[in-house]
């Protein structure tokens, strides 16, 4: 067992879990931070997506001693829910019907969020290829795409 | 699906690692982004007693310049090889090719010096290192040498690093203003390559450099093709001429995604292509 | 806030055909879910599963000792543990009286028929710890050889379960002659080989994955009075009765609730061995039972879809018009009967003919057994094969006459005119216009300009040529009208179940026995029952998936879930205002004769008297004052039989690129103007067309199971198995054409597998398209750069190549590419 520390959607936590426990596990077992999924075991759906220490990484991809010291934010934490707010990403995919059966949106909120937070303003095709490392099998990526650049559209409106 | 149950090492130099290797010898595994350790530790299909993640070894990260070469610390991620711009002007196949490595979270994660000592033959850096003559720093219990990129890829997933050594960093000569393109062929886009050319041309055309990534069991240079190439003006037909020659030498795999003969043929219209991009033509 | 804006903006709009946002989607976008893996019970144990890696072999000996030494084993059990208690997993629809069908336990103790069956299960205190111990569970195996190659299998070359004596599972045919519904089908192919047009042609549908994005989970809690399970299943009711039916289990005391479940596709329309080795663990330790799979699990042992040969033989008078269709299919089972099992190529056995005025038909199918990962419905289910195989053959027979492929459809389908029209199998097309739809859809395309530009890349010899694929497809949905199962001799009705629950503060709970995974009842059965009610949208709370909340149900697959289950919906709140009407009538003193019911309000004709039905619902709990004679009770329930099929149609139409030098392709654009009656809600309606749609295109072009000559799965990941993402797939053009269905008083058809049925000929068609010039008419699917490439070749020397592709049914015809393995 190792002990870690970190902060997860704005909290502190602390644990001693084996080396092999995946940041994923940690997050759904130790935490029950289950909004965050596990939908492969080879790291390409990115249904895991969470930021650490700000940018996307697959929690599936990393170990949970990796995150010792640093800090997690997860598909709960990006806003306020229990207020009713949303983040403007999380507001886009439901105006936009980015998402059927929903198991793919947390992955894919997270990533569409890094991928804004690096591009604002991208085009259809950069968020085509900023999201390639994100499968769904129930849009068609149609209405993601949409609810990317509609986000993006908003961003533009706030700073303007 | 969970690994088998490991130690766990986060050394904070490489000194403190390499005393960590050494102890541990065969049982233990390197972790650098962890990004293609971790899935293969999740299937099983290797089961280490440590592993010592390079992590916390801020020494291995980051990039700068010396001399007539770049200097890239084997921690460095992908997402910061494809953005830096000492990489973007001295050695820009490099860039360009880190940015088609996996994914952007992946790309976080990933590292250089791990993609490289990992010596995947469908993994996207190994042909530009090959192409740039890349010089692999590695460190052992003796001190540091350095390999030259043509002996530092042996076999499939087989690199000269020692079991008791680690590869710190990786110097790239510069190749400052030649022009560059990563050409990946893939069906889906989070595949690994069924065939890449990793081409950088030094004007129009003075001379050339091409890397092949999975067409055999390390990446190749098309040697053929870049002497072909040396001196030649970049116009289509003499560039797809000098591209025949691209599969010479190579032995690529055969399986779901292409039987060799096809990626042979792959190569050698994609090698055309991609010294065009380069070229700017 | 969107949902204000909009009410702001249409307070009076029926809510029918509103493009509402999901309800759904507040707890989805937040993390707030619960998917049966993130349930977690007190003293709760968790699974491993060992399978077997060989595709056939006998257990010879399994040593569990090591195992059960493992730290935190509870249990070490094997199929002679779990012997009789497993239960057995059912095949529902058996095609023929003589079907031959190996006994399928969860467990077996002595054969394994499938590289990914279980063999024996570990249950300990953690997943990780289950997972260790599973490792070290000793089998031996005396392999067997193995029936791999489907072709191969039906000649009983090798025997897949030996004790059967054969492969060939049953056969089924449909012969428009002897049903009376139509002529001879071989006398109008003689006719036309003798100065008719008769077109040939094998074609594949590959092996495919559903691959939902969430793998399969299944908690069992033995320890209330009923057991409960919560499982990702697209089928809560069909579960409890095979748990009850083959356990010994009363049904009373087994409840099955489906919670989130992460979509579906048919790939969770089964009852499954991982279920009920799970409940079976519970019940004999007594503890709650977690088991989820691993995705690599999930591609082993989660069943595959399609899998066919088809033979298509159509012939045709010599100016193009169609006479007579005959279909031979070989479907591949795999190592068992799956629960709709042979029946899947059933249903699509009466849409080969599609759209077209054929004269004759024939279609015949033979399953057989394999040893290979079982099959069954995949979206679409039958119809996807059938559409592909009629439109490619319509797309050859426009090639032979050197006509543009959407002349030769016309000069063949039904016109607008001639509906309600009986088909050559007997089915009546309510309604459609063929004609509409096609022309909006090559207006959205620029077909004319699209043609002219091919015409001008081909006069060039452009390295990039360009192909436009048809598809105008039909399908036949809303599953089903329970005589209709019952002459196919299915093992179940095709009803579905509804009831409204009016509460005592005006709000209205919806139980529909549909269990939607995805696909957004909640609010298109809000919809329905706020326009009918007349209450507000968000006043309907629709509760589902839970066997002891919606006991009656069939559950959702088949495109059925709106055009059957919806229908109850409707049937269940117009039996609400029947029954409140007399207390209505009472409390205002009225007659009944005198009260209207409108916008939620029963009137008193002439007056302006009147109250609501939330009013009603009050006075009705309170139980103060109403009629004599009735029961203070105003909820109602109904069981609505679906009174025939419905018809949703559509034109598709597809451009695509293909670089001649490496084979790859490219969508260039995608079109498509679907008929499937009114439109419920239009946002959601787009969103099943887009990803039914992709599901399609990415059969045509990207995934395949493929097996090796040992019978393992070679494509076992997503790192094999190639779903598309984001950056392979485009945007697409949608919009609709409406002839409401007659058949359900929505006027709505199905949607769910509209998208999936309709585009995969339409790419296959474009690629072809692309490359007939050079020589080409077939590329198997997945249309691969390698098979564009070779097949470009296959004429100039410049590839390998298999023989010329003619005549198409000899062994070597390149469209029976047998370069990929034993297990294609």
């Amino acid at each position: 067992m190792t002990k870690i520390e970190l902060t997860v959607d704005g909290a502190a936590v602390s644990d001693d879990v084996e080396p092999r426990m995946l940041l994923v596990q940690y997050l759904r077992e130790k935490l029950g931070k289950t909004g965050t999924v596990i939908g492969c075991d080879t790291s390409n759906c990115g249904a895991c997506t969470v930021h650490l220490d700000g940018t996307s990484v697959k929690s599936c991809n990393v170990l949970a001693v990796q995150a010792n010291g640093r800090t997690v934010t997860t598909i709960e934490g990006l806003a306020d829910a229990a207020e009713g707010e949303l983040h403007p990403v999380q507001e886009a995919f439901r105006e936009c019907h980015g998402l059927q059966c929903g198991f793919c949106t947390p992955g894919m909120i997270m990533q569409a969020v890094d991928l804004l937070a690096e591009n604002p303003h991208p085009s259809e095709e950069e968020v085509r290829l900023g999201m390639e490392g994100n499968l769904c099998r129930c849009t068609g990526y149609h209405n993601i795409v949409k609810s990317v650049l509609h986000a993006a559209g908003q961003n533009e409106g706030a700073t303007a | 699906m969970i690994p088998v149950q490991f130690d766990y090492l986060a050394p904070t130099s490489v000194e403190e690692a390499l005393a960590a290797l050494g102890e541990h010898g065969d049982d233990a595994k390197i972790m650098a982004g962890g990004q293609s350790l971790l899935p293969v530790l999740r299937m099983r299909l290797n089961a280490p007693e440590v592993v010592i993640d390079l992590g916390g070894i801020s020494s291995l990260r980051g990039i700068r310049d010396d001399g007539d070469a770049l200097v890239i610390g084997a921690m460095t991620t992908h997402h910061d090889v494809r953005d830096d711009s000492l990489v973007k002007e001295h050695a820009l196949l490099l860039s360009k090719a880190a940015a088609e490595v996996a994914d952007s979270q992946i790309r976080h994660r990933g590292t250089f010096g791990g993609a490289l000592a990992h010596a995947d033959p469908a993994g996207d850096l190994g042909a530009p290192a090959l192409a740039l003559g890349a010089q692999f720093v590695i460190a052992g219990p003796g001190g540091t040498r350095t390999v030259e990129a043509a002996d530092f890829f042996v076999d499939l997933f087989e690199t000269a690093i020692g079991d008791d050594e680690i590869l710190v960093e990786v110097r790239i000569p510069k190749h400052t203003g030649w022009g560059a393109h990563y050409e990946k062929f893939v069906r889906v886009a989070h595949q690994w390559p069924i065939v890449a050319i990793a081409a950088t041309v030094k004007g129009s055309i003075d001379e050339a450099r091409v890397g092949l990534t999975n067409m055999g069991s390390t990446p190749l240079r098309a040697t053929a093709t870049e002497q072909a190439l040396a001196g030649a003006s970049a116009t289509e037909d003499g560039v797809r001429e000098a591209a025949q020659l691209a599969a010479e030498g190579t032995n690529p795999p055969s399986d779901l995604n292409g039987a060799a003969d096809y990626r042979q043929h792959l190569a050698r219209v994609l090698t055309g292509r991609a010294v065009l991009k380069a070229a700017g033509a | 806030m969107t949902a204000t804006q909009d009410r702001a903006a249409g307070e009076a709009q029926k809510e029918i055909g509103r493009d509402r946002r999901r309800k759904e989607d507040q707890r989805l976008i937040t993390g707030r879910t619960r998917w049966t893996d993130n349930i977690t019970l007190p003293g709760m144990l968790h699974l491993a599963m060992v399978r077997s890696p060989f595709a056939h072999a006998t257990i010879t000996s399994i040593d569990v000792e090591a195992a059960k030494s493992s730290r935190n084993v509870v249990a070490v059990l094997t199929g002679t543990d779990l012997a009789d208690t497993q239960g057995v997993i059912i095949n529902a629809w058996p095609i023929s009286p003589e079907q031959v069908s190996p006994t399928h336990l969860p467990m077996p103790a002595d054969r394994v028929s499938f590289a990914g069956e279980i063999v024996a299960v570990v249950v300990a205190r953690t997943p990780a710890e289950a997972r260790d111990a599973a490792e070290l569970v000793d089998v031996e195996y005396d392999v067997l050889p193995a029936a791999l190659d489907l072709k191969e299998a039906a000649t009983d070359a090798v025997l897949a379960h030996p004790d059967l004596g054969t492969n060939r599972s049953a056969t089924w045919q449909f012969d428009s002659a002897q049903a009376g519904t139509g002529g001879d089908v071989e006398e109008t192919i003689a006719k036309a080989r003798d100065g008719g047009i008769v077109i040939e042609r094998e074609y594949r549908q590959q092996r495919l994955i559903p691959a939902f994005m969430e793998p399969r989970s299944t908690v069992v809690d033995p320890t209330g009075e009923q057991l409960t399970m919560w499982s990702a299943t697209q089928i809560p009711h069909v579960l409890r009765f095979a748990l009850a039916a083959t356990t010994g289990v009363s049904e009373s005391k087994i409840r099955v609730i489906a919670p989130d479940v992460g979509g579906g596709f048919g790939g969770k329309l089964q009852t499954t061995p991982e279920e009920f080795i799970t409940f079976a663990v519970a019940r004999r330790l007594g503890k709650p039972i977690k088991y989820t799979e691993t995705r690599s699990e999930s591609f082993l042992a989660c069943h595959h879809g399609r899998d066919q040969w088809q033979k298509i033989t159509l012939a045709a008078e010599a100016d193009g018009t169609v006479t007579g269709l005959k279909v031979e299919l070989l479907t591949d089972l795999g190592s068992y009967n799956a629960l709709l099992g042979g029946g899947t190529p059933v249903l699509g056995a009466f849409m080969f003919n599609a759209i077209y005025k054929f004269k004759a038909y024939q279609f015949n199918v033979q399953t057989v057994l394999t040893n290979k990962t079982w099959t069954d419905a995949y979206r679409g289910a039958g119809r996807p094969e059938a559409t592909f195989a009629i439109e490619r053959t319509m797309d050859e027979l426009a090639a032979e006459l050197g006509v543009d492929p959407l002349e030769i459809r016309e000069k063949n389908w039904i016109r607008h005119d001639e509906f309600p029209f009986t088909s050559v199998c007997g089915l009546t097309y309510d309604s459609g216009n063929y004609e509409a739809a096609t022309a909006r859809a090559k207006e959205m395309l620029g077909y004319d300009a699209l043609r002219a530009e091919q015409q001008r890349r081909r006069e060039a010899g452009d390295r990039v040529q360009l192909g436009i694929g048809v598809s105008t497809f039909t399908e036949m949905c809303g599953l089903a009208p329970s005589r209709v199962l019952g002459s196919l001799d299915y093992g179940a009705g095709g009803w579905e179940h509804a009831s409204v629950r009016m509460l005592a503060t005006g709000k209205v709970e919806l139980v529909t026995g549909a269990s939607a995974h995805g696909q957004g009842h909640e609010t298109v059965f809000s919809q329905i029952v706020a326009d009918r009610l007349g209450v507000p949208f968000e006043d309907v709370e629709v509760l589902h998936g839970d066997t002891q909340v919606a006991h009656k149900g069939m559950d959702t697959y088949g495109s059925r879930s709106l055009v059957v289950g919806g229908e109850a919906v409707v049937r269940a709140a117009e039996k609400v205002i029947e029954k409140a009407k007399p207390i209505a009538a009472h409390l205002l003193e009225a007659n009944v004769d005198d009260l209207e019911f409108a916008a939620g309000r029963f009137g008193v004709r002439g007056t302006d008297q009147g109250m609501t039905i939330q009013e009603v619902a009050l006075a009705t709990f309170a139980a103060h004052d109403y009629p004599e004679g009735i029961e203070p009770y105003i909820d109602a329930e109904s069981t609505y039989d679906p009174v025939d099929f419905n018809y949703p149609h559509g034109t598709h139409l597809c451009a695509m690129e293909v670089d001649t030098e490496t084979g790859a392709v490219k969508m260039r654009k995608y079109t498509c103007c679907d008929d499937i009656g009114n439109v419920m809600n239009p946002l959601i309606v787009a969103g099943q067309v887009h990803g039914g749609v992709t599901q399609g295109i990415a059969q045509a072009l990207w995934e395949e199971a493929v097996y090796d000559d040992n019978g393992t799965l070679v494509s076992g990941s997503f790192v094999d198995y190639l779903l598309p993402t984001s950056a392979d797939t485009i945007s697409y053009d949608t919009d609709h054409t409406t002839s409401p269905s007659t058949t359900n008083s929505l006027g709505a058809k199905g949607v769910g597998e509209a998208g999936t049925i309709a585009s995969t000929p339409a790419v296959v068609n474009a690629v072809v398209d692309a490359v007939r010039h050079l020589g080409v008419n077939d590329i198997q699917m997945p249309c691969t750069p390698e098979r564009v490439w070779r097949a470009i070749h296959a004429h100039d020397g410049d590839a390998p190549t298999p023989a010329d592709a003619m005549p198409h049914f000899e062994a070597d015809a390149l469209n029976q590419d047998p370069t990929d393995g034993a297990g294609q």
